[in-house]
């Protein structure tokens, strides 16, 4: 347990992102490996052996999903997830900024895998740099034989086309994201059809994150008893975890899976800023439930998390000091959801609209007796009810608070207002 | 104003590599904005052309995405981000100085055309970082006051994104960032206590 890098063990490298650094630190290795000596089915079993699973928020395991494509039916697609927009995520902007090509040769692996000759990358409008990274790597793998046809002789054709969204949380939901990248309003569709049946332009489709990906290098190189060998029964090997909020040290830490959160917390991000106390925290990204100081000990894993009452996401922890005001943050979570609802299906249009005026009346003093159980009911409204995940996932951060800071919002009533907001306009007339 | 050939000729270029050309119709919108710097119905209509689409099926897609700007607006744009992670180290605070240092609020531009300020709620993907902005699509994190001066201070003068010769687009890479200069890609959350001596 603790720190295991994996992912990022050559980061810092000088001139990693480019071709012949990468290759220096054993890059391309498990990509040539994998042309060279392993079968396409058989790499899909080494993957469902390693017990990997996506790093984008379900956790599903990897093999599984690739051995769901119909046997036989061809063009299949496989899409790359990097709209990376998960409040309190900075893990995939990260990966790809640091080491393009190791994203790229995931992808290239997965690619053969499941028998794709057409890879797509959807990254993210805002991520121009990274989005520049990738398009050299491309650039520099294509003039080294890596993409193109008959890739090392191997009879294996692969293009990879690199496409950029134009800012829509909602894209990162995979249904939306192939919409988005036919060319329509990226509004998600209704499951089933899963994308491995009926994906993009109707053909199979394989929608995997940059953290997935970029595990697979090694676990072809190293093989899948390495890799289950790391972490926890049902969560192998590491995770990169964003930390962000009232810690000393914000960054990204990978650690083997199952490491407890308060090492994460109190070791690595050097505890709670400004000797603080921790007052809760909330792992996974703004669409995850918070968790208290007594949850501390519990492992930083998918289901670990999950009996704990929250969810690990998309891997972000985020740290609240004894001086948040919870009403508020979950209000900006609230806002949030609501500005990046798509409008598609009422519950979450509608719903995230009244959720975010009601906060604003909490905040702002004008919330009344019996607000804090309208609140309650609107969340139930929402969830379950919603055509996709993000709007049920709107209500959880919001719910999970009032479950344990309910006395907050009373407070916020009797006080008429915030009473935590004096400190902050007291910080703005510092700065 | 009609389109140069070279974005048209990008906007070709990206129907033929699509399965669809539906698909390049996000990527021409990029092209169309990298040009002129916001986009037009004019545009819209003529990326249709190329791409052999009805026109209100590029309205239709354009419309969704927050990102592309359909009227002119200062030659930067400033981004603060304020969702609960920036929150959480001081946007709100940020946010007050660099309204009170452009004289603006969200949404507006300043009279010299030379900056649009947004405080905006989508998470921009540098929590680690926070506060932060994002300036012309680069980031600039762990804001201070002095830092947003001398950032505020270089956009006054410098052109605007799409005006810039591309060379100056490329990321710099692994500037280290010194206090108060303007870098072209700031260092993500981590990678100071990740980066490694030089093998």
């Amino acid at each position: 347990m603790g720190l295991k890098p994996v992912l990022t063990k050559d980061f810092g490298t000088e001139g990693l992102r480019q071709l012949d650094a990468y290759e220096r630190t054993g890059g391309y290795a498990g990509y040539k490996k994998a042309l060279s000596e392993i079968k396409p089915d058989d790499l899909v079993e080494l993957v469902k052996k390693s017990g990997l699973r996506g790093r984008g928020g379900a956790g599903f395991p990897t093999g599984n999903k690739w051995s769901f494509l119909p046997k036989g039916m061809y063009p299949r697609y496989l899409v790359c997830n990097a709209d990376e927009s998960e409040p309190g995520c900075f893990k995939d902007r990260y990966l790809i900024e640091e080491s393009p090509h190791q994203v790229l040769e995931g992808i290239l692996i997965a690619a053969f895998a499941i028998g794709c000759n057409t890879a797509f990358i959807y990254i993210r409008g805002e991520y121009l740099p990274q989005y520049e990274a990738l398009e050299s790597a491309i650039e520099e793998a294509t003039a080294a034989g890596y993409i193109g046809k008959n890739v090392l002789k191997s009879g294996f054709d692969v293009d990879v086309i690199l496409h950029r969204g134009a800012g829509a949380y909602i894209c990162g939901e995979e249904t939306a994201l192939l919409t988005s990248l036919e060319g329509y309003r990226g509004e998600p569709r209704l499951k089933p059809p899963f994308p491995a049946v009926k994906g993009l332009y109707g053909k199979p489709t394989v929608v995997n994150n940059v953290e997935t990906v970029a595990n697979l290098p090694h676990i072809v190189v190293n093989g899948a008893d390495w890799f289950a060998s790391m972490g926890t029964p049902t969560g192998k090997g590491t995770r990169v975890w964003c930390m962000s909020g009232h810690v000393n040290r914000p960054g990204n830490y990978e650690l083997e899976n199952g490491t407890p959160i308060r090492e994460l917390i109190m070791e690595h991000g050097g505890g709670v800023w400004k000797n603080r106390r921790l007052k809760a925290f909330q792992p996974g990204g703004a669409s995850m439930m918070v968790l208290l100081p007594e949850h501390l000990d519990v492992g930083l894993d998918f289901d670990a998390i999950q009996k704990a009452g929250s969810l690990a996401g998309a891997g972000a922890m985020v740290v609240m000091d004894e001086t948040t005001c919870m009403v508020d943050a979950a209000r900006r979570y609230v806002k949030f959801f609501h500005h990046e609802s798509c409008g598609k299906c009422t519950p979450c249009r509608e719903g995230t609209f009244w959720m975010s005026n009601l906060f604003d009346r909490f905040e702002f003093g004008e919330a009344r007796p019996g607000d804090v159980d309208l609140l309650l009911d609107m969340g139930y409204n929402i969830d379950g009810r919603s055509f996709c995940p993000l709007g049920d996932a709107s209500t959880w951060f919001p719910r999970s608070v009032i479950k344990y800071f309910r006395d907050e919002f009373e407070q916020h009533i009797a006080e008429k207002g915030c009473p935590f907001r004096k400190e902050t306009e007291a910080a703005v007339a510092v700065a | 104003m009609p389109l140069r050939p070279d974005t048209v000729a990008k906007i070709q270029d990206y129907a033929r590599r699509y399965p669809s050309a539906q698909s390049a119709i996000l990527p021409a919108l990029w092209a169309v904005q990298y040009e002129q710097g916001y986009v037009t119905d004019e545009a819209l209509a003529e990326v249709a052309t190329h791409l052999k689409l009805p026109p209100s099926l590029i309205e239709a897609t354009s419309s969704f995405y927050s990102m592309f700007l359909t009227r002119p607006e200062g030659r930067h744009e400033v981004m603060i981000c304020v969702n609960a992670p920036c929150m959480l180290r001081g946007a709100d605070a940020i946010v007050a100085y660099a309204e009170q240092r452009l004289g603006i609020r969200d949404g507006q531009t300043t009279s010299d055309g030379a900056i649009t300020l947004r405080s905006t709620i989508e998470c921009l993907g540098a929590c680690g970082g926070a506060p932060m902005m994002q300036v012309d699509h680069r980031f600039e994190e762990n804001l201070t006051p002095d830092r947003i001066n001398a950032i505020f201070d270089h956009l006054r003068t410098a052109p605007a994104f799409h005006e810039q010769p591309p060379a100056e687009k490329k990321p710099a890479r692994r500037t280290p960032t010194v206090s108060g200069e303007i870098t072209r890609s700031g260092p993500s959350g981590a990678r100071a206590r990740t980066r490694k001596a030089s093998k």
